[in-house]
């Protein structure tokens, strides 16, 4: 494949552009300059360390390292969807609900993939295994956060319209249908608009890069295809478990609500 | 009917009560002193420790949403799930006619939409419905406290006659008239502490 190889200089002259919006910033009175910097330099950082780590891990084929690899990312993405709750659980089901939900459903679609569709050899090379699961995390953290943010805070709000169920002599299931069902869908909402807009108004950064690298691109859309299968797939198996898993720790089995297991949410 | 042993729960002090059938207890006492707690420890939609029994059976023998079919709270501020009022009436909105109309509300009413309605009609509407669950033990908290006098002598006359038919109500007022109206037995909540006071 004959790609065009980036040097250092070629991104010195791009990062000129972040000069650039420091620049403005300052010359508006943004105030985010600094903020502008360090996420950048962060950036920079962060995706050299990426590079040279994934170098490794590619040399090495080890099927302990590639899964040490994986569960950082799962732990990195538990973190990320707990910081992202307004209302928390309390105690470790704050972090372990979440992360659990997406180690189940993001391990579970990245092994369905490498030992069916894509099969590279071997099953874990991490050349696929860890590409896939970024990917398929990624979206499924969406899901699981905006799933079980929307559990919490429409328990919250409509308390009473769940407890005058629960008093009529509903069960928990019954009467925490309506929240739910709401919870699932805005967990659910972005996956189903990008599929919708693929293509049409965005050209995803995968199938983008693959043809950047010279993929032929009808190909390259083969592999996207595959990718949002597997990335709605994973959201919606992780986003049902961490809604279902949200019910039951908000309840109990007397089919009672129990918001006294949420922490307030932070102020400010 | 309904015993009540050691009751306990967070802001609540220990309580044993019993209630016979037919019977109405009125409870009073000042806002924010445990009425509420001590009615929803009772329907068990809050944790407490201690014995409840109905008829003889502990709580605990029976599933929570059981329970509360039996044991009914009818809270101050009602909770609404959907926009239909029919909804809220399950399987018994053919049965509710009758029994608005004694409520002074239209059949119609059931056609309504819940966002539109005010604070009596949505306090009629949620005893209703709970009325024609046919519940055992009513726990009703200020169930008439934004009625007018027409109105709030038709409720306390609709559950007088579940009462007649054996059914027993603790009921939660700031009215003394009514108080006097409906009840020989009073409580008297402060503090968290449940004390019997004779009327």
């Amino acid at each position: 494949m004959n790609t065009v190889q980036l040097d250092y200089a070629d991104l010195a002259l791009a990062a000129l552009l972040v000069l650039v919006n420091a620049g403005l910033s300052l010359a508006f009175a943004l105030g985010l300059e600094r903020r502008m910097l360090v996420a950048t330099a962060r950036m920079v950082v962060q995706l050299l360390l990426v590079g040279v780590v994934l170098k490794a891990l590619f040399a090495a084929l080890s099927p302990l390292w590639t899964g040490a690899a994986a569960l950082a990312m799962v732990l990195f993405a538990g973190r990320e969807v707990m910081a992202r709750q307004e209302r928390r659980l309390k105690g470790v089901w704050a972090y372990g609900l979440g992360t659990s939900c997406m180690l189940l459903a993001a391990v579970l679609v990245t092994v369905f993939a490498l030992s069916t569709q894509v099969r590279p050899d071997p099953w874990y090379d991490p050349r696929y295994s860890l590409p896939l699961l970024g990917m398929i995390l990624g979206n499924t953290m969406t899901g699981v956060s905006l799933g079980l943010h929307a559990l919490s805070s429409g328990l919250t709000t409509r308390r009473a319209a769940v407890e005058a169920q629960l008093a009529l002599g509903a069960t928990r299931w019954q009467a925490t249908r309506p929240v739910a069902r709401a919870a699932l869908q805005s967990a659910l909402m972005p996956i189903v608009n990008a599929m919708a807009a693929t293509g049409l108004v965005s050209l995803p950064g995968m199938m983008t890069g693959q043809i950047l690298a010279g993929a032929d691109p009808t190909q390259a859309v083969r592999y996207q295809m595959l990718i949002m299968f597997l990335i709605a797939g994973g959201t919606t198996l992780g986003a049902v478990a961490a809604v279902l898993g949200g019910v039951l720790r908000l309840t109990d089995a007397r089919h009672r609500l129990r918001l006294d297991r949420l922490r307030a949410p932070r102020p400010g | 009917m309904l015993a009540v042993r050691e009751l306990t729960r967070p802001g609540l002090e220990q309580a044993s009560f019993e209630l016979q059938a037919g019977e109405c207890v009125v409870v009073g006492g000042p806002s924010g002193a445990g009425k509420t707690l001590l009615l929803r420890a009772l329907a068990d939609l809050d944790p407490s420790t201690g014995q409840v029994l109905l008829d003889g059976v502990e709580r605990g023998a029976l599933s929570g949403p059981e329970w509360r079919r039996r044991v009914c709270y009818v809270p101050a501020e009602s909770g609404w799930w959907t926009d239909r009022v029919a909804d809220h009436f399950g399987g018994q909105a053919a049965a509710a006619p009758p029994l608005l109309e004694r409520l002074l509300l239209p059949a119609a009413a059931l056609a309504w939409e819940v966002p539109r309605l005010s604070t009596g009609e949505r306090q009629r509407l949620a005893l209703a419905r709970a009325l024609l669950r046919s519940p055992r033990v009513f726990l009703l908290d200020e169930p008439t406290s934004g009625l007018d006098e027409a109105a709030r002598l038709a409720a306390e006359e609709v559950v007088r006659e579940r009462l007649a038919a054996g059914a027993c109500a603790l009921w939660v007022t700031h009215d003394a008239e009514q108080a006097r109206r409906l009840a020989r037995r009073r409580f008297w909540v402060e503090a968290g502490r449940v004390a019997e006071r004779s009327a």
